[in-house]
């Protein structure tokens, strides 16, 4: 136990007392708390394993950096399997536990991987498990790797998505997102701040300092309240994680609390006129060997944690640093009555360390850790010379259960460099800073290389009022910052073969760098990939420089040479259910039903969904198998009648002087001489001559027409004609209205058919001379207005019997009534099939011309240019290989080939593949449709079938198997 | 994510749009195949400033042109196709 909780301080309530488990144990902390802070309070020192070695971790950092406390944390049926501890709002009813470690944290059974590091080099698993293929190592190694385990149940978690517009977006709500968003509200405009942390104020809540003569956490405050009355929007404990062209940021926030029915979880997409980036920095580690084991940790997380948390992470503590900023570590720790030695890099530390020397702080100038000691956690720390060559030159060890380090600050650039804008090395402040910016956005405080609390606040008001326009308004005032003794820059420890960590979540040591420096992956892109520095779920937020650091005093260049690898979003982990809102479910895309719906749950259909269309496949009586429903669908349309719900078939009126002359130019079929009260089969073709839908066109009157393009192509084909007609045909006057939804409309047909016809009472003459195959008239049926067509996709006499939708379960009824069999779309599908009749996209594909299908009529008689046209003379349109759409009947009546079954030459090269096979019931065997090379000239040829290793035999026919003359069309 | 000037609507967000590709004149159907095939296939593609197609398909309906650097995303002028 190190970890303890003072008596007082922080800004924790001690009255509220919040249980919670850590794997086995129940645990006590208080409100206020992270599930991070409440662990070191308890003295948890080993919270996961390491990703590669399995080296117990401890908590290292206090912020969304950290890299090593990754927990599964569930609370009630929330489960979150990649918590960072450390941003986990510690609440009631949290069950948390270590992610890593089997059967335990403290005794994991493969921490022997450790003893075999020297075995375990960077790369070595891409030179190892190479042979004979990765995959058959990948499942062993990601189960001893891995991070959490996701659930196989249902997300429980409630998500949704809001859109918004505003003037000015500050990210960031510390010292200098706090100045911008005053500054900006005070102008009058929509301002919105966001701050991932659950209260606003970043470093005021644990740092020293005054500010307008108030202690800064209470200026914090304070500016809050007056924000909130302003009217200013306030998202916190909000992650700002991408930002996107044109000023739009994702952010996903995390409520504890939300009313009944709403998200906890949302995420917003913000588009911002002005951006204030106030991202602030974070701290970067001291690299020194053994810097991995529990206890060690960012100088600034243990004032953080002593300050916001009151937390005191251990009563002896070593510090090492290369800057000023841990002093003021030291001195908190010292005041909270803990021993404490800072080994400073620098020769002459300056103020900041004769100050600590005061208060009692051993300091010793020159030196670093260069060794630390303790099986389950720091218990002790060698000091030795900065330039130490060997552990041996250490000069005296000290017993510590913490050391804590500092290397400098790294600017939080990352949304700047999503934004497009590049960074600049800049040595004086050690760090990678901004350089050209590409969108609209204010840069200030720590981001942008500013350090002091005064500077910050002055940066942040600057930025406020150049964001938003803001006059006469004061700035925050702080007092100025003492005089600073400039960071040293030191990037490892001189002691060959020590173990020094970079990545700590990925476990990627100086010597991993030293590899690939050696092995010429030099570049930061191949660094990166080749060690997977960075790569871990922090994204080398306390990594990135000091491998780039380390890679560029290996090849003896300069950091600025060595360059960075480019930020992308997102800036923190977000779950993919928070990218997807509510659009899940039935919400993922509208599903449509038909007008009759109700009627076919009533039959028992088996609804499915086609093309966003739920319709019956088929209607299995008790007990019949979905292959047994399907036959005596087919044969009952066959030998008696049918009765099918074809309400989804596409519906677009076109009409207007030009819709003929329009039409004409659109389709591949001549429409202009097709006479009112007539239908046409049409193919609509893209301009590179391929085949995009079939339907049926009709003609309503001279200047009015009615398309019924395949069920899934309706809106395609509505926006195709919309865009020839303005981007091509621009003078022409026609337009188009989908009044697919307005009609409901079923289709009768078989032998029988006439005497359900009749049966409708048709105020419409229903003759053959009146209405013959392709032909639709107007008028009423039952008294309702109706349209009746002549049309058929089976193969018999058929008629479409189309009403207002509303009218459309009361017809329906009225049908079956009369007796016929209602057939499904999986029943059609064997019907069209033994007629040959195509089904665009299964039966052809992008490739597909009229020609392969043997529909080249059309191209002679037609004289004006058409869509596609000019393709279909190309070289590629004529060639005599192509592949053309014929019938094949199997050798085997019984064995249906499945679709995608190759036809094959003598060679077993391919000839082309099956694209429609059922078994018929009406022929009594097997039937196939295909695409084959040269096909045509192939009828009455025997082929080989090839498919996943079983050959069989079949022979090509041409593609009609019943009826071929068509006389039951007009039977 | 972009803000687009649709000409009729206004700024409006990039996911009510559709693209329409680099505008191509359509040639006279006794073009050669190479012509032919330069139409249908062969664009510019320019790193920078580049004239576009799009269509305000989530709104009003209809096509405009929009000049666009396909570097940095900025978005020169919308116009109404024709003008
Ligand atoms: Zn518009």
């Amino acid at each position: 136990m190190t970890g303890t909780r003072l008596g007082s301080g922080g800004r924790i309530d001690r009255g509220q007392v919040i249980p919670f488990r850590w794997g086995d144990t129940v645990l006590q902390g208080f409100a206020g708390d992270t599930l991070a802070s409440a662990l070191l309070a308890n003295g948890v020192r080993v919270v996961g394993r390491s990703f590669k070695y399995h080296r117990p971790r401890g908590i290292f950092a206090a912020g969304v950096e950290e890299p090593n406390a990754i927990v599964d944390v569930r609370i009630g049926d929330r489960h979150d399997a990649n918590a960072r501890a450390s941003l986990v709002t510690l609440q009631h009813g949290i069950v948390a536990r270590p992610i890593a470690g089997w059967p335990s944290v403290t005794r994991d059974a493969f921490a022997a991987l450790d003893l075999l590091q020297r075995f375990l080099p960077a790369g070595f698993y891409y030179k190892t498990f190479m042979r004979p293929s990765w995959s058959r190592y990948e499942a062993n190694i990601r189960r001893m790797a891995g991070l959490g385990r996701a659930s196989h149940q249902p997300d429980m978690r409630q998500f949704e998505t809001r859109n918004i517009q505003i003037d000015v977006l500050v990210v960031g709500a510390g010292p200098a997102g706090l100045a911008a968003a005053r500054a900006a509200a005070a102008s009058g405009r929509s301002v919105m701040l966001v701050d991932e942390n659950p209260d606003f104020g970043g470093s005021l809540l644990w740092q020293d300092g005054t500010i307008d003569d108030r202690p800064a956490a209470d200026w914090a405050a304070a500016t809050t309240a007056e924000l909130a009355a302003q009217g200013v929007t306030l998202l916190p404990a909000t992650t700002a994680f991408g930002y996107y062209d044109h000023n739009t940021l994702g952010l996903m926030e995390r409520r504890a609390t939300a009313a009944p029915g709403w998200a906890l979880d949302r995420l917003w997409c913000v588009t911002a006129g002005k951006v204030v980036l106030a991202t602030g920095s974070l701290e970067r580690p001291l690299v020194f060997p053994h810097n991995d084991r529990p206890g060690v940790m960012s100088a600034a997380a243990v004032l953080r944690y002593l300050r916001q948390y009151a937390v005191l992470v251990g009563r002896s503590v070593v510090i090492t640093t290369n800057n000023d900023s841990a002093y003021a570590t030291a001195a908190a720790l010292r005041l909270a009555g803990a021993e404490v030695a800072v080994a400073d890099v620098r020769t002459a530390p300056g103020q900041a360390a004769k100050d600590a020397t005061a208060l009692g702080v051993s300091v010793i100038p020159g030196s670093v850790v260069t060794d630390t000691g303790g099986r389950l956690g720091v218990r002790w720390a060698d000091i030795g010379p900065a330039d130490a060559t060997s552990k041996k030159a250490a000069t005296r060890r000290v017993s510590c259960s913490i050391v804590a380090c500092s290397g400098g600050w790294t600017p939080v650039v990352h949304l700047f460099s999503q934004s497009g804008g590049k960074l600049r090395w800049d040595a004086a402040a050690s760090a990678f800073l901004p350089g050209i910016g590409r969108q609209d956005h204010q840069l200030s405080g720590g981001m942008n290389g500013v350090t002091s609390l005064a500077e910050c606040l002055a940066s942040g008001h600057r930025a406020g009022i150049a964001a938003s326009g803001a006059t006469m308004l004061a700035a925050p005032r702080a007092e100025p910052a003492a005089v600073e003794t400039p960071l040293q820059p030191f990037w490892f420890v001189r002691i060959p073969g020590a173990r020094q960590w970079l990545d700590l979540q990925n476990d990627v040591t100086v010597k991993d760098v030293g590899l690939a420096a050696r092995e010429n992956f030099q570049s930061v892109e191949h660094l990166k990939r080749y060690t997977t520095l960075g790569m871990a779920t922090d994204q080398g937020k306390t990594s990135n420089v000091n491998g780039i650091a380390v890679m560029a005093e290996l090849t003896g260049r300069g950091i600025a040479e060595t360059g960075t690898t480019t930020f992308r979003p997102p800036y923190a982990p977000v779950s993919l259910g928070g990218l997807a809102g509510s659009r899940h479910g039935l919400l993922y895309s509208p599903r449509r039903e038909l007008p009759a719906h109700g009627e076919h749950l009533a039959l028992g259909a088996d609804m499915r969904e086609y093309g966003g269309w739920m319709r019956p496949a088929c209607y299995p009586r008790l007990d019949e198998t979905t292959a047994a429903a399907i036959r005596r669908e087919a044969s009952a349309v066959r030998a008696d009648a049918g009765l099918f719900d074809g309400s989804s078939l596409g519906k677009i009126e076109v009409c207007g002087p030009d819709a003929a002359a329009f039409l004409n130019l659109m389709y591949y079929n001549n429409v202009e001489n097709l006479k009112p009260g007539r239908l046409r089969y049409v193919l609509l073709l893209r301009e590179a001559g391929t085949v995009y839908d079939d339907g049926v066109i009709a003609r309503l009157a001279a200047d009015r027409y009615l398309l019924s393009p395949s069920s899934s192509h309706t809106a395609g084909v509505l926006a195709m004609l919309e865009q020839w007609r303005q981007t091509e045909y621009p003078a022409m006057h026609v337009a188009f209205h989908d009044v697919t939804a307005a009609w409901a409309t079923f289709v009768v047909c078989g032998p029988r058919v006439r005497d359900i016809m009749a049966s409708l009472a048709a105020e419409i003459d229903l003759s053959d001379a009146a209405l013959p195959h392709m032909a639709l008239a107007d008028g009423h049926v039952l008294g309702v207005p109706a349209r009746i067509a002549r049309v058929s996709f089976t193969g018999e006499r058929s008629y479409e019997v189309s009403v207002p939708a509303g009218y459309g379960p009361a017809l329906w009824r009225h049908l079956l009534a009369q007796g016929p069999t209602p057939y499904g779309i999986e029943s059609l599908s064997v019907l069209r099939a033994e007629k040959g009749y195509i089904l665009i996209g299964t039966d052809t594909d992008g490739l597909t011309m009229p020609a392969d299908l043997d529909m080249s009529g059309p191209l002679r008689a037609k004289k004006v240019d058409f869509v596609g046209r000019r393709s279909l003379t190309t070289p590629d349109g004529v060639r005599a290989d192509r592949r053309q759409f014929v019938g094949l009947l199997p050798q085997d009546p019984n064995f249906v080939p499945p679709v995608g079954t190759h036809a094959v030459d003598a060679s077993r090269k391919s000839l082309g593949w099956i694209t429609t096979s059922a078994y018929s019931p009406t022929v009594g065997r097997s039937i196939a449709l295909a695409m084959i090379s040269g096909g045509r000239a192939r009828i009455g040829d025997v082929v080989e079938l090839f498919d996943r290793g079983r050959v069989s035999q079949a022979k090509v026919c041409a593609p009609v198997f019943h009826d071929p003359a068509g006389e039951k069309l007009h039977g | 994510m972009l803000l687009i000037p649709c000409p009729w609507c206004g700024p409006r967000s990039e996911h009510e749009f559709g693209f329409g590709g680099e505008p191509a004149v359509r040639p006279q159907s006794s073009a050669s195949d190479t012509e032919w095939a330069d139409y249908l296939y062969m664009r510019t593609n320019p790193k920078g400033r580049n004239t576009e197609l799009w269509c305000h398909s989530a709104g009003c309906g209809q096509w405009f042109v929009m000049e666009r650097d396909t570097v940095t995303h900025a978005i020169h002028t919308t116009r109404e196709m024709g003008a």
